[in-house]
């Protein structure tokens, strides 16, 4: 192949160089503005009194601290609810039936499906059932339960991944030394699998947070400060979505509360982060060293 | 390595003391008796890897279990402490019993068989928990809470495999900071705090640079003094090294059997089985 000098430099290799870091800018570009935007609109309006005071002139002003208790209620009942039954089938796809046989076959094929519906489609079915059928009518006990059977496909099968990579070497050698299953997985493989149970669960959380369209039509959008989970409760991205597209002069609210939302997730996730490594260092005894 | 010697040295009282748990009484460390493993099978499904194998391991000495790769060698030895009941669709035939113990107690109780058969993997798998906790989990699991009991068989057992020294003033730390060599060693250390009768061993040097293999075999010959001891290992110098008897086995059509077994020496040096003499040229 020829190749082009000038200068001493080859033209192919600073061309394609110049591409490569062109797109990396790009992608960075691309992730950092939707940033900056947020933090540039949204410091203009980010105070305490915003996230302490209660919206006014359909949240034009005021601030949004019943939406941030509603959005942490519908977190908080879906992870509550989601969390142990993706536990369940985790441990029921690892440990309880064989993996090549057909009952383990159907339940990963079934999750992946599900995971794979839009959320609008569990908007409606959570509406049929939970607000209709059980009669929760338009509450956040509703809106997290069906955000619940949203996340539980996804967070089953990153449970069950962790689980699995966990270690077959751990087993044997739990069972070796004549322990039960179940001490086995609550003592070893748990605490081993804990890092990436988090990282399941900041997932899910950051797809609960994220989500309207499942949340207008079941836990619907009342700005109030709800005083029990069968209260109606507006999410901060239904708010988000509220003020940007129904009310005219709402946008830099609108910042703020995504800005809200974004600091909301960073500490939900620290959270989860700080509580892994300290169950993991008192599961595994380690004072030195993590893992 | 000199070091290390000395901490080999065993300690009859501290193990006297200890022996006190467990549904086995020993009835004395020279005990006589045997483990009669009868015509076993093993399956996958419906393939019969392991047919017909009847053998005799006289307690408190070392067996090796010698052979090509895939002759079935690891799936015997998991019949011995029923590890073989995890492997979804693995089925034995046959019958295992230990003269000294109440076979048909173990028959129902694996974890009772489990506690009086220890085990050691060919890669060293610590679990990923302090060095400390490594070896208190299992007792904590079975039912020896008494913080003082826990810890004079920490130490005993981490000075019976030699360790002691070398991480004593770190049982707090991860187990996965240690050596390979380390790390088999803890692994030995951790099936000892049970105490068990019988330590079955796959291919445990396997993984190991030569010093550190020599430290497990040297832990070996010692501890087969009150213990019975069945090696799995591709190494012939390895069992000519350890064994007391030799099992030597075969892929014969596909299914593994036992060709040839008999005392070390006898094995060595007069094989009678023409396969064993093909395979023992390789040494
Ligand atoms: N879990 C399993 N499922 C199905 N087949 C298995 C399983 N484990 C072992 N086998 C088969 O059983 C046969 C014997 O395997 P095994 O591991 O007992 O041999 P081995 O003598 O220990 O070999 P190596 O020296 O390589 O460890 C092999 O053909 C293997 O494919
Ligand atoms: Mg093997």
């Amino acid at each position: 192949m020829r190749r082009f000098h000038v200068f001493g430099f080859d033209v192919r290799d600073f061309v394609w160089t110049f591409v490569m870091y062109g797109l990396t800018l790009t992608a960075v570009a691309m992730l950092l503005w939707p940033l900056l935007t947020v933090f540039g609109n949204g410091l203009q309006v980010l105070s305490w009194d915003f996230l302490l005071a209660s919206p006014e002139d359909a949240g034009r002003s005021g601030g949004i601290a019943p939406i941030l208790v509603s959005t942490l209620g519908i977190v908080l009942v879906s992870l509550t609810a989601a969390l142990p039954l993706a536990f369940g089938v985790a441990v029921m796809l690892t440990e309880g039936f064989n993996p090549a046989g057909w009952p383990a076959t159907i339940l990963r094929c079934s999750l992946d499906i599900l995971a794979g519906i839009p959320s609008v489609v569990f908007g409606l079915f959570g509406l049929s059932l939970f607000c209709r059928q059980l009669e929760l009518g338009y509450s956040i006990l509703a809106g997290g339960l069906t955000l619940a059977c949203m996340i539980l496909p996804t967070l089953a099968r990153s449970l069950a991944f962790s689980l699995e990579s966990a270690g077959v070497a751990h087993r044997a050698g739990g069972a070796a030394l004549g322990l039960s299953k179940q001490s086995v997985l609550w003592h070893v493989m748990v605490p081993v699998a804990l890092p990436g149970i988090c990282a399941g669960v900041v997932l899910a959380l950051t797809r609960a947070l994220a989500e309207t369209a499942v949340l207008l039509f079941t836990s619907g959008y009342s700005d109030r400060m709800p005083e029990s989970v069968l209260d109606s409760g507006r999410s901060v991205s239904v708010h988000i979505y509220d003020l940007s597209t129904n009310v005219p002069g709402g946008t830099l609210n609108a910042y703020g509360s995504a800005l809200a939302l974004l600091l909301l997730l960073a500490l939900l996730s620290f959270t989860v982060h700080a509580l892994t490594r300290w169950m993991q260092r008192r599961m595994t005894g380690n004072t030195t060293r993590s893992l | 390595m000199i070091n290390d010697n000395r901490a080999i040295s065993l300690e009859p009282f501290v193990r006297a003391a200890s022996s006190v748990h467990g549904t086995v009484t020993h009835l004395s460390t020279a005990a006589e008796g045997h483990i009669d493993i009868q015509d076993l099978s093993v399956s996958y499904g419906k393939r019969t890897v392991v047919e017909g194998v009847t053998l005799r391991v006289p307690r408190n000495s070392v067996t090796a279990l010698i052979g090509p790769s895939g002759c079935g060698k690891s799936s015997l030895l998991y019949c011995i402490n029923r590890l073989n009941d995890l492997v979804p669709g693995c089925s034995v035939e046959g019958s295992i019993n230990f003269s000294w113990m109440d076979n048909k107690h173990l028959a129902k109780n694996s974890t009772q068989l489990r506690r009086q058969v220890g085990m050691l993997f060919q890669r060293p798998n610590p679990f990923p928990f302090s060095i400390r906790k490594n070896l208190e989990f299992a007792l904590r699991q079975h039912g020896i809470k008494a913080q003082a009991d826990i810890n004079s068989r920490i130490e005993s057992s981490l000075r019976e495999v030699g360790l002691w020294d070398e991480v004593h003033d770190r049982l707090d730390s991860s187990a996965i900071a240690l050596s390979g060599g380390q790390q088999q060693r803890l692994c030995l250390a951790r099936a000892l705090v049970l105490n068990p009768d019988v330590l079955l061993m796959d291919e445990p040097c396997s993984a190991l640079d030569p010093i550190s293999t020599q430290k497990i075999e040297t832990l070996i010959l010692s501890l087969a003094q009150r213990r019975t001891i069945i090696l799995v290992t591709h190494s012939l110098s390895q069992a000519r090294r350890v064994a007391d008897q030799v099992a030597v086995f075969w892929k014969l059509e596909g299914v593994g059997k036992l060709i040839e077994c008999g005392k070390a020496r006898d094995v060595f040096d007069r094989p009678r089985h023409e396969l064993t003499q093909t395979y023992l040229q390789f040494a």
